[in-house]
């Protein structure tokens, strides 16, 4: 695989402790070989997600037995987790490194890569436009950690998510409060939602409220006006919030902590520490036995008792999950994601497929995520060409009427149209009595035949479906043919003109009555249920 | 006796046919429905031959057959798809029969008053003369009247069904014409048919003439008039008339002092009337405008449509309807002129056996009679729980994976919601293009009946499928599995 020029490309082991993800799949390898590279991983960096040597080795991949050995070989070092100092010391100049990097948080790491030369992307960094999705590790990584936040909360849970009604009895279901509808709120939403969950959410981007509810939840409203984020300002992530909003916001949250089974918070601002959003007395207000689950534990934590890494249970029962690896947890699904993110990306640097790696720093999304560059740092990169996603309108809050301004409503509807029959009412009345006073009497008493009639279709042909209005056309058609009664009538009378016209209008009629009703029936006849 | 036994039997008539049309709200119901009328209509004649008046019966049970007869044959010959002009043809018949029965009344009335006037008796009448012969010089005024509407009426619905008829047969092109002078000519027509009325009821010169007059007039106003309007327009045109049929009975029922004429006149007459207006509602324009004929003046220029229409082969449809788990079909008039119903039945036969929902929107105005797009796909054995209402599908088209068009065009038009100056805004449509994949069957590139650009074809969501919608679908059915 590969031409002479082929760029080696390889991954390390991951040093941290615990962590069970690796940069490269057996699979993922198989495209990157397509690019025109050659892959070479470390002896055993697979083992936790799954992945044997034997399985790398099948698939064209070198297995190295050492770091030391891949990163000598190698023209580009593949992790997950940041470099540590020692992997990046190994580093020669040239080098590229693509890993997660967090460069605003570790200057001294960046620093670091830089006097070593080489070249450091940061998949954290990877701008957030549509183009640039397939690589966005941060999402990939946050659908998992969502995904498991829900399986570890249920598992801590002691009882149903779904409502049940057995013959031992009725389990209502849990409630669930999802706070941020990020990538990972959205999916834990979904996974809460599918296991039958009753769900609500929170986000302070009221553009996502339509997002909340596609996936089933219900979106929680705060009744404040001015501060409407703009998502598309940052990024698509949400910004701080101005300290009436948070006021209000934690004012809300402390109205439902009684209520909800578990919480899971998901609230991170970029290049911040998580803000504090659910506080001792909340997490005092719950019912033991509740489960809360911070997946911002890492960057201390949404809730103000989680301690990070553990599961800690509180004095009145309240058991709160404070892991940061919940991607880790997940080893072989996590891989295989940050694999193919990584192969993406190696896919843009590639762009004729030939083994050539071309850095082109012009590149919205490779200028974003590269960090350092040429003995530069090169963070933070210029804002993207691209918005994130287009500014919205806030969702407009249905209007809740009190109780008084529906009755004054329905009252003055009902005055309404009580005027207004009574206006028709009235002017009918006066024209009756105005055609009685020059008619005939015999008029009048089929006149009131036919006004009471007129009245009765129109009753009665409201109700026709819609579905039939040709077959009542038909019908009516044929009924319409009574005409026949009046040539019917006329028929015998005496004069020859009379004779001839009448016996022409039986004759269409006739066609009328048979033709109507028979076509009428057929097309009833076909209407069929499934 | 006899008097109250066709009286009898008549208000069992009318009980019978409101009972006919009140059981059209369900397709079981309307089985049954059916029934009734036919109970009630042959109860109504068989009254009416052994009642008074009548006479010649031998004749009239001939006529009747003939009659019958060829009825029979047209309505087992008949293709559903021709149904619009078959409603219209026989409007025509009803209107022409109310024409005759007018002039008879009228002679009958000058044989009588001539008699009076020589002094004979009048106890040598017999049937509807002998009727004439008892009534007051007010009550004969008001029987003018009634004869003259009942002539005005029923020729207009004569030529006016017959264009209507030529029009959906497409023997006469459905273009809007006029001649020079406009609806000024029409309403010239009406102002003179007055004249001529009130010359006839006060008198002056023979009655006879003017009544002929007047419906001559009559029969340029309805042929004018229903000339005018186009193609699109005919549901409400043939509501319209429908209507008009109706009203044409009542007024004979007046004159002839017969009260089912009335009841059954005034039924058809009002359910006429409420279908015109359903159709106007659902295409968001008056009636006068409508009968006015083509669309209003501009209000402004159009919205500038961007983008470029993309064409599609069946294997990209057939894939995308493979992939779907949810199908919208918005059939519409297109359907209906390549007789594409089956194929399409057969496609959602094959799509639901498949495991995919599968449903079909019908907009209040497709095709060119009310109901006409439902009574296909019945026809085509297509279930009618899977055919909705705007109303009831509406919503779910977000939710929808593929959205097949098939011969419609104004119907599925954003611009009715988007651009305040297109000629058709604020018309409800079925809101397509919020589908995920919208697909557009359709011959070629023009315009629809409007003449107005759908904007819809130029979405990015939208690819157009060209071909005989026949043709088309049957192109679909073997790649669908």
């Amino acid at each position: 695989m590969g031409g002479i020029n082929a760029m080696k490309i390889g991954a390390l082991k991951e040093s941290y402790e615990g962590e069970a993800r690796v940069a490269v799949t057996p699979a993922s390898a198989a495209h990157l070989q397509k690019l025109g590279h050659e892959v070479f991983v470390e002896s055993g960096a697979g083992v936790r997600a799954g992945f044997s040597n034997e399985d790398y080795e099948k698939a064209g991949v070198t297995v190295a037995r050492t770091a030391a050995e891949v990163i000598g070989a190698v023209d580009i070092v593949a992790k997950v987790r940041q470099p540590s100092d020692g992997e990046i010391g190994q580093m020669r100049e040239g080098q590229t490194l693509i890993s997660f990097f967090y460069p605003a948080q570790s200057p001294e790491l960046l620093e670091k890569a830089k006097e070593q030369g080489i070249t450091a992307i940061a998949m954290d960094m990877v701008p957030r436009i549509s183009r640039a999705q397939k690589m966005d590790a941060l999402s990939s990584m946050a659908n998992i950690a969502g995904y498991r936040s829900v399986i570890e909360a249920a598992n801590n849970f002691g009882r149903f998510f779904t409502g049940q009604v057995t013959a031992a009895g009725k389990v209502p279901p849990a409630k669930i409060l999802v706070v941020g509808a990020g990538v990972a709120g959205l999916a834990a939403i979904g996974t809460a939602t599918s296991l039958g969950a009753q769900v609500f959410a929170f986000d302070v981007r009221p553009e996502v409220a339509e997002q909340i509810e596609s996936m089933g939840a219900e979106f929680v409203y705060l009744d404040f006006e001015e501060q409407a984020q703009d998502g598309a300002a940052t990024g698509g992530y949400a910004a701080p919030s101005s300290p009436e909003f948070r006021e209000k916001q934690l004012e809300k949250f402390r109205e439902l902590a009684p209520q909800m089974d578990v919480v899971i918070t998901t609230a991170l601002i970029p290049g911040r520490d998580a803000p504090v959003l659910w506080t001792k007395d909340m997490v005092e207000a719950m019912k033991p036995g509740s489960v809360i689950v911070d997946l911002a534990a890492e960057k201390g934590g949404n809730c103000e008792l989680t301690v990070p890494d553990e599961r800690t249970v509180t004095e009145n029962g309240v058991i709160i999950v404070g892991y940061t690896d919940f991607a880790s947890r997940m080893g072989a699904q996590a891989s295989e994601l940050y694999g193919n993110n990584i192969r993406h990306f190696m896919t843009d640097l590639t762009p004729s497929k030939d083994g050539v790696i071309v850095h082109d720093m012009e590149d919205d999304v490779i200028r974003g995520a590269t960090v350092t560059h040429d003995h530069d740092i090169t963070f933070p990169p210029p804002p993207p060409k691209i918005a994130a996603i287009a500014a919205q309108k806030p969702k407009e809050k249905p209007k809740q009427l009190t109780p008084e301004e529906k009755r004054a409503q329905e009252i003055a509807a009902f005055k309404a149209e009580t005027r207004s029959q009574v206006g028709l009412l009235a002017g009918g009345g006066i024209l009756l009595l105005l055609i009685g006073f020059l008619a005939p009497a015999s008029f009048m008493a089929h006149f009131i035949v036919f006004v009471l009639a007129c009245f009765v279709g129109f009753k009665v042909i409201w109700n026709v479906a819609h579905s039939l209005h040709t077959p009542l056309m038909a019908i009516t058609n044929a009924i319409s043919s009574i005409i026949i009664l009046g040539a019917l009538m006329q028929i015998g009378s005496g004069s020859a003109w009379v004779l001839i016209l009448a016996t022409l209008a039986v004759l269409m009629a006739g066609i009328n009555i048979f033709g109507g009703f028979l076509v009428t029936r057929r097309m009833l006849a076909m209407f069929q249920k499934s | 006796m006899e008097y109250g036994f066709t009286t009898a039997a008549y208000v069992v008539a009318a009980i019978l046919f409101i009972l006919s049309l009140g059981g059209l709200s369900g397709q079981e119901s309307a089985k049954r429905a059916i029934w009734y009328g036919i109970v009630g209509m042959g109860l109504a004649v068989v009254a009416t031959l052994f009642g008074p008046g009548a006479g010649n019966w031998l004749l009239s049970v001939i006529m009747i057959a003939i009659g019958g007869a060829i009825g029979w044959v047209v309505a087992k010959r008949v293709q559903m798809t021709e149904m619009p002009q078959l409603v219209a043809a026989m409007h025509s018949l009803v209107g022409l029969a109310a024409v005759f029965v007018g002039f008879n009344a009228q002679i009958e009335n000058g044989r009588v008053a001539a008699a009076k006037a020589a002094g004979e008796a009048v106890e040598k009448f017999t049937g509807f003369a002998a009727i004439l012969a008892h009534k007051t010089p007010a009550e004969l005024t008001m029987l003018q009247i009634e004869v003259f509407l009942g002539v005005f009426i029923g020729a207009v619905t004569f030529t006016g069904s017959v264009v209507a008829f030529g029009k959906l047969a497409g023997k006469i092109d459905g273009k809007p014409k006029k001649l020079p002078g406009g609806h000024m000519l029409n309403a010239g027509a009406l102002a003179l048919s007055l004249l001529f009325g009130l010359l006839y009821l006060t008198g002056v010169g023979p009655g006879m003439f003017w009544l002929i007059l007047i419906m001559l007039l009559a029969f340029f106003i309805g042929w004018h008039l229903i000339m005018g309007i186009g193609g699109a327009d005919m549901p409400v045109v043939v509501s319209m008339l429908n209507s008009y049929s109706g009203w044409a009975a009542a007024a004979i029922g007046f004159t002839l002092s017969n009260d089912l004429l009335i009841v059954t006149g005034a039924l058809v007459g009002s359910s006429g009337a409420i279908l015109s207006y359903i159709m106007c509602k659902a295409m968001n324009r008056n009636f006068v405008s409508v009968i006015l004929g083509g669309f209003g003046g501009e209000t402004g220029p159009a919205a500038e449509i961007e983008g470029e229409q993309v064409a599609i082969d069946a294997d990209g449809v057939a894939a995308a309807l493979n992939e779907a788990d949810s199908v919208i079909i918005v059939p519409g008039y297109g359907m209906a002129v390549a007789q594409a119903q089956g194929a399409v039945s057969e496609l959602t036969r094959k799509l639901r056996a498949a495991g995919k929902e599968v449903r079909f929107a019908i907009h209040p105005v497709a095709g060119r009679l009310p109901g006409h797009m439902n009574v296909l796909l019945a026809e085509a054995k297509v279930p009618y729980d899977i055919v909705l209402e705007m109303d009831e599908i509406n919503e779910d088209f977000p939710s929808t994976d593929v959205v097949i068009v098939i011969g419609s065009n104004d119907i599925v038009n954003p611009a009715a919601q988007e651009d305040p100056n297109s000629p058709i805004a604020g018309m409800p449509v079925l809101e397509v293009w919020k589908a995920k994949q919208v697909f557009v069957s359709k011959r070629g590139q023009g315009t629809g009946y409007s003449g107005i650009e759908n904007p819809l074809f130029f979405k990015e969501n939208t690819r157009m499928f060209y071909g005989d919608a026949k043709d088309s679908v049957n192109k679909l059915l073997p790649m669908v599995e």
